[in-house]
């Protein structure tokens, strides 16, 4: 089918979210490929894949060798191999939910080792009985599964610079992934210790060599957290924090805690230096803001984008990631024309609670420069601010919890630059 | 018939199944003994209350930077490969702010913690707490936020005021949900 002049929804050729699916689906074309037939069989005109037998089964299967370039691109401290982090090759991948091997990796002190029978977790503080949990005691328990993003306070933080990175949408914006997390429901364990009315945060500790710590508000504790065992259904991957790891949904990716091994209650925040050096922003006037806990309302175009450039005019489906840490996504606009006019994405659900929505739009592309964005809204209200409007809210060079609009720049000839609106 | 069915469906899954909003624990924490804690609750909060016995002078501390970091945070925390840790006092309204332990850090607490905990990083929890309380006493008195004959131990160490004691500002009450209580 081709779009009609009725289907368009903005300026620069975008068309109506439903203008694919009116069309209905796509014409075959694959037909004619292997017409040959020799006269007394078939097997001449069959490809090699079905005159010979396949390969054997394998005990955990691996992606396809033809697409073994799909990786983490890594970005380590020299000399400390296990210090800093890999990110996700968004434009690479689609859907929503993150191959557990392609989730990102942040790492102070690289990954521990962790032996499942000897680690356990324990529950002490303000609480009337301090407690210890084997993961084999809390394999027992009832669990709950949920897809949830997670993702680094300092993702995207390369756009704070004053020229455009030229880099590919996951080397931007790939420390965030999604996963179905299952795991014991948080509140459960506090019940069972008793909590003492005078806590209102608890203290949340890792067995890496990092020492990971992180004061979190008791009533997100409460809210929806979870010791998290699981990862889209195997058991969670050491990069992840084997054997078990804190899930705070739409919180810092920080804040998340792997390898967690304690949880103390206390009155107040014990000011870790994650919590006071780091993930805090200072804003003009000298004072920063700390325990930014939540992560904003954030979208990312991913197709087209850096590194896939347009293959001349024509229909072309523009796809992208949206997420809140406040909640669910209620709308993801995208313009072509940098911001002129605007077009409503569809949201291909299901739509949840601050877990990544992947967003499309039909695009007839006719071959003039054009300005993709994309911005979302919350079911809050909570909409992505102008990177302009982003940056003035901090003092110069702070790069923590950065949400505004991103952008591509599509070119006359179909490459594709990193561009800021 | 699918009415039937579904009604007889619900009736087992009352009899036999707790399906509630609030699942029912099995309650299997063992208690843990007082021991067990005390191994384990390496956290320092503002008010110093888990700091350990010992104690450490400034110039104690000075030699134990130069053996354990002075090679990743240069001479006096500054100008070595990774993060610097002194000077940038009274930056951080200026166009350039520089973020230290000593120009940003709100505790001294912070950095007991987290020196004792997670450096250096080649060989983490390899200092002694004599050693941590010396190192922090040396990097304080770089920037005189501490003096030159100061000894810190768990009694002096969280009187110490930092010089951005009172720069920050919480977000935390933003987030919280309006059903949520404390």
């Amino acid at each position: 089918m081709t779009a009609s002049d009725d289907d368009l929804a903005a300026g620069g050729g975008l068309l109506h979210r439903r203008t694919l699916l009116r069309g209905g689906v796509l014409a075959g074309g694959l037909g004619a490929a292997f017409a040959a037939r020799a006269a007394d069989g078939i097997g001449e005109g069959s490809p090699e894949t079905m005159r010979v037998p396949g390969a054997p089964f394998s005990g955990y299967g691996v992606p396809a060798h033809w697409r073994g370039d799909i990786k983490r691109s890594i970005g380590a401290v020299p000399d400390r191999p296990g210090t800093g982090a890999s990110r996700t090759p968004l434009e690479r991948l689609e859907g929503t939910i993150t191959p557990a091997g392609l989730h990102y990796e942040r790492h102070h002190n690289g990954i521990p080792d962790i032996d499942p029978a000897a680690h356990t977790l324990i529950v002490h503080g303000l609480v009337k009985q301090p407690l210890v949990f084997s993961l084999d005691a809390l394999l027992r328990y009832p669990m709950h599964s949920r897809a949830a993003f997670v993702e680094c306070a300092g993702n995207s933080g390369g756009m704070i610079a004053p020229q455009p990175a030229q880099t590919t949408a996951g080397g931007l914006h790939g420390l965030v992934s999604c996963s179905e997390w299952t795991g014991v429901p948080l509140s459960l364990l506090l019940d069972e210790a008793g909590v003492d009315p005078r806590a209102t945060w608890l203290l949340a500790e890792g067995g890496d060599a990092a020492g990971m710590s992180r004061s979190v508000p008791l009533w997100k504790c409460r809210d929806d957290a979870m010791i998290a065992l699981y990862q889209n259904g195997e058991p969670i991957r050491p990069e992840q924090g084997f054997p078990m790891r804190l899930l705070l949904p739409g919180f810092q990716g920080n804040m998340n805690v792997k390898w967690l091994r304690r949880l103390k209650l206390t009155v107040g925040p014990t000011f870790t230096k994650d919590e006071t050096s780091r993930y805090t922003e200072l804003m003009p006037d000298g004072k920063a803001r700390e325990f930014m806990v939540e992560m904003g309302v954030k979208s990312v175009i991913t197709r087209p984008s850096f590194g896939l450039n347009m293959q001349g005019p024509g229909l072309y489906e523009i796809s992208g990631l949206a997420w809140s840490g406040a909640g669910k996504i209620a709308k993801v606009e995208v313009s072509a024309d940098g911001g002129k006019s605007w077009a409503q994405a569809a949201l291909n659900g299901p739509v949840q609670d601050k877990a990544l929505t992947r967003f499309r739009l039909p695009w007839r592309w006719q071959g003039a420069p054009s300005l993709l964005l994309s911005r979302a809204t919350d079911e809050h209200g909570n909409v992505q601010p102008k990177r302009a409007d982003w940056l003035a809210q901090y003092a110069p060079g702070q790069a923590y919890q950065f949400n505004a609009i991103a952008a591509w720049q599509v070119e006359a000839g179909g490459g594709i630059k990193h561009a800021y609106a | 018939m699918p009415t039937l069915k579904l009604a007889a469906l619900s009736l087992i899954l009352m009899a036999g199944v707790a399906v509630a909003a609030t699942p029912q624990s099995p309650g299997l924490g063992r208690p843990a003994t007082p021991t067990e804690v005390q191994a384990v609750d390496i956290s320092v909060p503002p008010d110093g209350s888990t700091l350990p016995p010992g104690s450490g002078s400034v110039a104690q501390g000075a030699a134990v930077f130069e053996a354990n970091c002075q090679m990743c945070h240069g001479p006096a925390g500054v100008g070595g490969p990774n993060d610097r840790l002194t000077g940038g006092v009274g930056t951080l309204t200026s166009p350039k702010p520089i973020k230290t332990v000593n120009s940003f850090w709100p505790y001294a607490t912070t950095v007991y913690d987290y020196v004792r905990r997670a450096m250096p990083l080649v060989a983490p929890q390899s200092l002694s707490n004599n050693d941590v309380y010396a190192v922090v006493a040396y990097l304080l008195s770089v920037d005189g936020v501490a003096p030159k004959d100061a000894v810190l131990d768990a009694k002096t160490l969280p009187l110490v005021k930092m010089p951005n004691r009172d720069g920050f500002v919480s977000w935390e009450a933003r987030y919280r949900p309006k059903t949520a209580a404390r």
